[in-house]
Parts: C-alpha cells; structure tokens; sequence
C-alpha cells in the first residue's frame, strides 16, 4: 500500500516546520513563524489520518481533542514565571511517548514474526504490521537498534524532565545532589544498557528492552538530581534535544520520515541553546552535566570593604538625578514575580525623559530567554531589552544601574579573580556605572555560593528586601 | 563614657572636633559629650547651638580633661595638652607622629591611647574617617577661592558690551583630592583648567572633572606606580623630574594662576615651580602653595605668607585653608570623628572597644597601654588594585590583515576537515548498511544541518519561545502513535492512545503557549 498524498504533505509539513523555526529570528516575524508550526502539524496528523493511520480513527480523534482540551487549559492558565516547569513537563510528555511507541514497535515486531511464522497475512494486523512484514532479516535488526536508541533517549528526557520539572517547580530540592557511587551509577546503567543492546540484538525478547528501560529511567533520575538550580537552563534544554533526538530515533525505527526531520530540527535546536547556555557561563558542556562547580583552583581573592545598605528614599533620588539606567533582572525578579512593578518603574523613568535599557545575561533565569518573555509580558518593549553583547560596552556612560535579584552574571570576580569558580565567565560589568544599587533579598552569597565583591565595591549601594516590595516602593517616589 | 572637644589652643585654629551635629550621632552611640565653652565659636557653633543638641558645655581646658574619657582634637596636642592625659584616657586628633615623636612619647608616658586621624589607613573601609581627605578637598577649594581673591580678573571668560575678557587659565599640579577639589572649583568658575600628575592612571579622574591632563611624552616603564605606595605619588626619577620642569617652563608664561598640590609621603615637598617659572609668569598672576607646610612646591614660597615676586606675582603659602573655612571644616571632620567612634563602639553602648586586631583602627593608633604602636604594620588590603600595565598591543593595518587571513585559513580548514569526516563517516555507514535505511539517514543528516543553520539566526530573546515551539513540534511523534493504533494487539492499542493522548495535550500546550507568549512582545 502506498501513500503517496501522504508523503506529499509530510514534505509540506517539514517545509513549514523548518519556517516555523526560522521565522523566530525576530520577533514580529515569530508570530507569524509559529502560524506555519501549527498548520504543519494540522496537515501531518491529517494525512496521517487519513492514510496509514485509518485504523481506529475515531478514538485517535477523541484523544486527541481530549489531550487538546488539557493542553488548552495549561497554556492559558500558565504564568510566566512558570514557563520553565512548564516546558521540562512537556518535555517528559514526549520522552513517555517515545517509550511507548519504542514498546509498540518491538510488540508489533514479535507479532509480525510469529504470523510468518504461522503463514498468516500479515496484511490484517494493521498498517503498521505491514510496513515491518516487507523487511528483510537485516533491516528488522536495525529497526530493533532504532527502537531500542529510541526507547532509551526517551526514558533518559521522561525522568529527567519530571526531575527538572520538581526542582522548577520547588517540589524538589533544587540543590545538586547525588547517590552514594556517583557518576560510576551512571556510568554503570549505561554499560547495563549496552549490554541489553547485545542481548536484545540476540534473542529478540522483550526482556532485554524492559532492563535497558529502567536502566535509562534512573541515569535520567540521577544525571539531573546532580545539577544545581542555575544551570537548568542547561539542563531544559539538552532535554528538549533528548526529546528531538527520542522523536527521530523512533522515525527510524518507523520509517517515516517527517519524525526524522522534525526530531532533527528540534534534536539540533536543543543542542545550540546547551551550547549557547554553556558559553554564557564558560564551562564544557560535560562539566554542567556531570554537575557541580569544580572546587576553586587556589586561594580566592579576599574581599574587602562593607556592604553599604541604602533606603528607598535614596535609591529614588539617584534615579530621579540619572538621565541613563539599566536594570539587570535575575531569577530574583522571576521569584518575587516583580516584573510588573519594574515595568511600571520603567514606564514613569521613560515619561520622566529617561532613557532605561534592560540587560540580559544569557543564563539569567532557569530557561533560555527567560527574562525576555517575563519582560513582554509585563509589557516592556522588546526593543529596549538588550543581551549582554549589545549593552557591556555602554555600562560606563550610564548613571544607574539596578540589579534585581541577579548575583553571579554581574560578579566581577569573574574577571579579575583568576581563582575564582566563574573565572571567565562572561559577565555584565555593571561596576563601571557611576552607580550600582543591587535589590536583594539578604545579605547571602548566591547559588554558586560565590562571595560576589560587587557589593562591596564604593559604588555599589545594597537595597535589601524583596524584590517586589522593594520596586513598589519606588514607584510613588519617582517623577 | 563622655567625650569632649577642648577649644583648639593653636594660634588662628578655627576648627572644632565636635559638632552639634555630630554630637547627636555620638549621642546615639551612647555617648555622653561635653565642649568646652567657647570652642565652637569661631567655626559658627554657639554654646548654646551645643546645648540645644544635648552637650554639656565646660568652662575651661583643664576641666574637660577632667572630665572627658575621650578627647577629641583637630591639631597636634600642644606639650601643655598631652600633660593633661591621663592613664586610660584616649585623644583622637591628628597627630603626624613621624614628625612629633617626643609629644607621642609624652603620651605613652603617660598611660594614654592616642589615635592619629592622619594614620587611617587609605582603604575604602575607612574612607568614612580619612579626615586628611576631607580636609584637602576643602583646602583644594580654598586654594582656588584665595587664588581668585587675589586675582585681578574673572575667571570666565566673557564677551560684554564693554569688551572681551579672556578666561584665566589654571594650572593645577598634583591631582590628589585636593588636587581635584581644586579642578572642579575652577572649572566650575569658568577658568580653562589644565593639571598634571605623575601618576598617568589619573588623567581619566582629571578629565571627568573637566580639566585638560597636561601630558609628558615619556616611556610607560619609568612612569611610578601610585598603587604601590597606597594611592601617594611615589618620588619620581631624575630624567623624568626634568622633562616635567622643561614641560612646566614651557607652558608657565601662559598660565595666570598656578595651584600646586604635590606631596609625597614622609619626605619634604616636591620642588616643581622654580624661581625662573615665576619669572616667566605675567604681573598679576597667582600661586597658591598647598604644599607650604613641607616647605611648598614653589621656589619662592614662604610658610603661611602671601608675598608679591619682583615681577608681580602674588605667591601663597597659607597653610590653614581647611581653618579658613571653619563652618564646612569641623563639619566634615566632625563627621569623620563620630564614624572613627562608631568603628569604635561597634556595640553601640557608649563603651570603647579599642579593637587592635581591626585594620583601620590598628593603623591609626599610635600610642595604647603604654606601648609605642608607631608605625603600623602594613595594612592586609592594598589601599587600590594594583594597575594593569599591559595594555593591548596597538595592531598595525597589515598585522590586522595578517590575522584576518590567517582566521579565514584557520576557518577554512576547520570546515573542509569536518567535511572530510563528516562524509568519511557517512561513506562508511553506506558501506554496511542497506539501502533503505540509508535514504531515512540522508534525510536524518540534512534535517540535522537545516536545523543547525535556522537555530543559530534565532534571536536570543526568543529562546524561551523556540524552547516552547520545538517542544510541542517534538510533539509529532502522535504520528507514530496514531499509525500504530489500529494494531490487533490490545497492549499496542493501549500504549499508542496513551501515546496520542499525551502528544495531544504537547501539541496544543505547545502552540498555544507560544502563540500567548509572542503575542506578548511588543516594540516601543
């Protein structure tokens, strides 16, 4: 049986994927791009419907527009702030899947086999059936290592994104954590999988395969129970690779070919954002994975001077004199969700004939992109929201900067502490402004536990308190 | 405890160590404060401006020592005042023990602690209490207002209906806080405001005050390093000290007033405006010595004189321009008093906790039980960083195209060897695996590149998007789910619908998060 309409529209649907994702570049041309995603999707679950996905059509339908229902409630209740725990959910939606249809194709193997083996036709089990009845001995040995690649990437992205999803979510503790063993318990499943692959290439069986799946479900339980909270930009998206990589595994192991492209395409997105999170904070890829700082290379600078606290009353006066501000938010802006207050404070400074920029580190938050997507919702032009490459140069013509619940992307040992944990981390030099005034919750060293000497510098004014109330409390003093 | 400020017994002293002001913040310490009566008077304090803050006020001298478990002083105690100490009792004032060893000996004698304000330490700590700071940015001040004073003419220029007037043109030498005081008071009159310093890192500092940093051609490696001795000019090399008076004769008959401010620690003034300089100057001109104490920076200059040069040229070398503008004076270094007492009460129950394990307090104390702790042990941080020498190679046009080809080769050959590989590794594939897989990996492999050239333009801000878009575009493993779906065994069913069930709610979280989230991005 051919489907020729079929694959007419899977290259339509490929084509439109791949504009969907290109048409992000910027961000008026993005709401069209994802338009194009939504349509490609439509035409592939369509022609898929109607051609080799006939077979109980109407409870295919039925779910579907049951799990829509659901979808449609998350993506509207969902807050901003919430995005991260939102997409590493998803992402273990996929992962499950992947399993579950890495399982149907191994079931479906064994029944095609034992029917030839019977001499029935194989034609009335199904589609699918069929597809595997034509294969030779060889390309059935394939499938099985497609399938088995596909089952273990997809159990690996399951765990790991519930993992990610807790730790977001703050129903698990966020701090890195590891079994007794190590990376050794890694490693140690890993050999056990590929083992299973040998094994499963052998006998064919469906034990093999159940191994090699719990196997994967606990490295992807402890490969992300070892990462900290500020490296899950990292970690969410080398998950969304995982998932990408899970989807084009199982392609191979079906034969078609819109999931190879699509799970390319996404697999190959994953990748990038990982390595453009992993620049911002110059560490390899490897050490973010396998977890932790690495211990400091030597005595670390001692920090000198004091914290100088300042009120609300000076922080508002110095704004109400600075003809130039940039503010820096952080996860602690996301936390205290402060974002409202900080648009409305760059409203009344914009009225006021000030010109205020936002920066934004690439690893500022717990998703790529984070702070941006805060940002516009709470209404603040996208075009006054610069990334680090484009503002560290104007932070010495600038009068004030604020920094809102961010610590280790303005750290300037960074830079001159060659000892330093983030020695050569790309880092926005918010020192060289006139005036600094960091918002922050205490007087605490951050997540990576890094003395920061930022706020000891003489223009450095610390302003504790949440950040909510902190900003709130500007508000009626600016103008 | 009580703390008390005796009037100041140094002729023309105008200074008081405590103010009404800061009284009240000695007071929150938990301090009782006590004037003698009359001390404030010449700095604008009335004794009843004390009263009203809470200060008892005590008629004479040997009383308040009587009564004070700390005194606090501006000047130099006189022979007669450190007699008065008693065992225990703690002066605060300046002191420049280096040069007032037999007095610091008295004291110890006498069983007294003595914290020198000069002494503070210069680290950013204790900027809060380095009173000779805030004292040279009033002298700086001052020297610029004595110098108009005694100047002719304005010092802005001026187009009037009767005439032009040049502006005066300032030469400031020695960019110290004084130094700077000294810039930004002039440039803010209007003058055309030159300065100079040994130490080139502070040419930035001196042209954010609005002066013109007066260059030497000289090369970097003789230049002193001011990080070295605590933020001081260092004393500098014959050669150099002789280009700096040739660059001096050169622009002196220009210049109409001159103010020089060039100290270096523990050594006797710097002698860089000579006779023949003044000579060269025109009548009417000005010179204010800052440097007078430690025998002036000018040739002619004459301690706590003005005097008039042959030529016409005013020469000043008062030496008490912070007393002469008392008010501001004894307000600042009143200031720096209550901070020194606060380092000090860190309880902030009225009792002194002499702290000689604290950096800035060790530093400044010259005399405690009994002991001489002059001079003090460096202090552990270095007042400033020490300044990068190595500056980035200026590169020549041809040394900037040489890297460029040599990147474009480097580039070339990182691309054409992943090639190589890349296509080795599929050759090698092609050679075992069998056709049909091979068309699903061409397809594989091109899918992986597309993807690799479309993610990199996406912008940065829209990562959180992309995240959600490939998210629920990963979503179209449904497909595999629904193709298996119509199997006849009962377990596939289940799984492909849980599988279709789960990809649904992807699909539809996934674009509809998108699309909020886009929506949400506007321009100004």
């Amino acid at each position: 049986m051919d489907f020729g309409f079929t694959t007419a529209a899977y290259v339509v649907a490929a084509i439109l994927f791949i504009l969907s994702l290109g048409g992000l570049s910027g961000q008026e041309s993005a709401k069209r791009a994802v338009w194009y995603g939504i349509v490609g999707m439509a035409l592939a679950v369509f022609a898929t419907l109607i051609g080799p996905g006939t077979g109980l059509w109407p409870l295919t339908l039925v779910l579907v527009i049951l799990g829509g229902a659901i979808g449609y409630q998350l993506a509207t209740k969902v807050q901003m702030t919430q995005m991260p725990e939102l997409v590493a959910a998803m992402h273990s939606l996929v992962g499950l899947a992947a399993v579950f249809v890495g399982f149907n194709a191994h079931f479906e193997i064994g029944a095609v086999e034992a029917a030839k083996a019977a001499g029935d036709d194989t034609y009335a089990m199904g589609t699918f059936a069929a597809l595997i009845a034509k294969k030779t001995l060889v390309e059935i040995n394939i499938l099985r290592v497609e399938l088995f690649l596909g089952i273990f990437i997809g159990a690996v992205t399951f765990t790991g994104s519930v993992i990610a999803y807790g730790k977001l979510a703050g129903k698990v503790d966020s701090a890195a954590k590891k079994l007794p063993g190590g990376h050794l318990l890694n490693a140690g499943a890993a050999a056990l999988s590929l083992l299973c692959l040998f094994w499963y290439f052998g006998s064919g069986g469906f034990l093999p395969l159940a191994i090699m799946t719990l196997a994967a479900l606990f490295i992807g339980y402890h490969l992300i129970t070892g990462i900290g909270g500020a490296d899950m930009p990292v970690v969410v998206s080398m998950l969304n690779s995982y998932s990408g990589w899970a989807a084009a595994a199982i392609g191979f192991s079906l034969g078609n070919d819109l999931l190879i492209v699509v799970g390319a395409l996404v697999g190959s997105s994953g990748a990038i954002l990982s390595y453009i999170m992993c620049k911002a904070m110059n560490r390899s890829f490897i050490s973010v994975i396998l977890g932790g700082f690495g211990g400091p290379a030597g005595e670390q600078m001692a920090v000198e001077g004091e914290q100088v606290a300042i009120d609300a009353d000076g922080v508002a006066q110095a704004l109400n004199e600075a003809d130039s501000v940039v503010i820096v938010p952080g996860y602690g802006m996301a936390v205290a969700q402060a974002q409202t207050a900080v648009a409305e404070l760059t409203r009344k400074m914009r009225a006021a004939g000030k010109e205020v920029r936002f920066a934004i580190h690439p690893v500022a938050g717990r998703l790529p992109g984070h702070m941006n997507v805060l940002l516009a919702e709470a209404k603040v032009p996208y075009d006054i929201v610069l990334e680090m490459d484009e503002i560290n140069d104007d932070f010495p013509d600038t009068d004030v900067v604020i920094v809102i619940g961010s610590n280790d992307i303005v750290n300037p040992a960074a830079q001159d502490d060659p000892n330093s944990p983030i020695a050569g981390m790309p880092v926005l030099e918010v020192w060289k402004a006139k005036q600094v005034f960091v918002s922050k919750r205490g007087q605490g060293t951050g997540y990576s536990g890094i003395e920061n000497p930022l706020f000891f510098k003489d223009n450095t004014r610390m302003f504790y308190g949440d950040a909510k109330a902190s900003v709130d409390s500007l508000l009626p003093k600016i103008g | 405890m009580k703390i008390g400020a005796p009037k100041e017994v140094y002729e023309d002293e105008s200074r008081v160590a405590i103010t009404p002001e800061s009284a009240g913040h000695l007071q929150k310490l938990g301090y009782d404060v006590a004037v003698e009566a009359g001390a404030g008077a010449k700095s604008g304090f009335t004794d009843e401006a004390y009263r009203a803050a809470g200060v008892e006020i005590v008629a004479g001298a040997a009383q308040l020592y009587k009564v004070a478990d700390v005194v606090a002083k501006v000047r130099p105690p006189s022979e007669d005042e450190v007699k008065r100490l008693e065992h225990g009792q703690l002066l605060i004032s300046f002191f420049y023990p280096a040069s007032n060893e037999a007095l610091m000996e008295l004291a110890r004698d006498k069983g007294a602690s003595v914290i020198a304000m000069d002494m503070v330490p210069r680290i950013s700590r204790a900027q809060k209490m380095d009173a000779l700071s805030s004292m040279a940015n009033i002298a700086g001040y001052r020297a610029v207002i004595e110098a108009g004073n005694n100047f002719g003419r304005f010092f802005t220029g001026q187009v009037t209906a009767a005439g032009k007037v040049p502006p005066a043109k300032v030469l400031v030498v020695g960019a110290g806080v004084a130094g700077l005081a000294a810039i930004g008071t002039s440039t803010s009159l209007g003058a055309i405001t030159y300065a100079f310093d040994v130490r080139p890192e502070v040419a930035e500092q001196i042209e954010s005050m609005g002066a013109e940093f007066v260059f030497l051609e000289f090369d970097d490696s003789e230049l002193p390093d001011g990080a070295e001795t605590g933020g001081y000019a260092p004393p500098s090399s014959p050669e150099f000290q002789a280009k700096q008076l040739a660059k001096f004769r050169e622009i002196a008959p220009d210049i109409d007033i001159v103010i020089t401010t060039a100290l270096i620690p523990n050594r006797p003034a710097p002698l860089l405006w000579t006779k023949d300089m003044v000579e060269m100057m025109k009548p009417g001109s000005v010179i204010v010595d800052l440097a007078a104490e430690r025998g002036g920076n000018c040739e002619l200059t004459v301690k706590d004189e003005r005097i008039v040069s042959d030529n016409g040229v005013v020469v000043i070398g008062y030496t008490d321009f912070a007393s002469r503008m008392a008010t501001q004076s004894s307000t600042l270094y009143g200031n720096n008093i209550r901070h020194m007492m606060a380092d000090l009460t860190p309880e902030k129950d009225g009792q002194v906790n002499h702290d000689m394990e604290d950096d800035v307090i060790r530093g400044a104390t010259i005399t405690h039980e009994g002991v001489v702790t002059f001079p003090p042990p460096p202090p552990k941080v270095a007042a400033i960083a020490v300044q990068k020498k190595e500056k980035p190679k200026e590169l020549t046009p041809e040394e900037i195209r040489a890297n460029e080809v040599a990147a474009f080769k480097a580039q070339t050959k990182q691309q054409v060897g992943l090639i190589a590989v890349g296509a080795a590794l599929l050759l090698a594939v092609g050679l075992v695996a069998p056709a049909s897989f091979m068309q699903h990996f061409i397809v594989f492999v091109l899918s992986v590149f597309v993807g690799f050239q479309v993610i990199w333009n996406v912008s940065h801000s829209l990562h959180t998007p992309l995240m959600a878009v490939t998210n629920a575009i990963s979503s179209i493993i449904i497909l595999g789910a629904v193709i298996q779906i119509g199997s006849s065994s009962v377990i596939v069913i289940i799984l492909a619908a849980l599988s279709v069930f789960m990809c649904g709610i992807n699909i539809f979280g996934g674009f509809l998060v998108t699309r909020r989230m886009l929506a949400m991005f506007q321009k100004s």
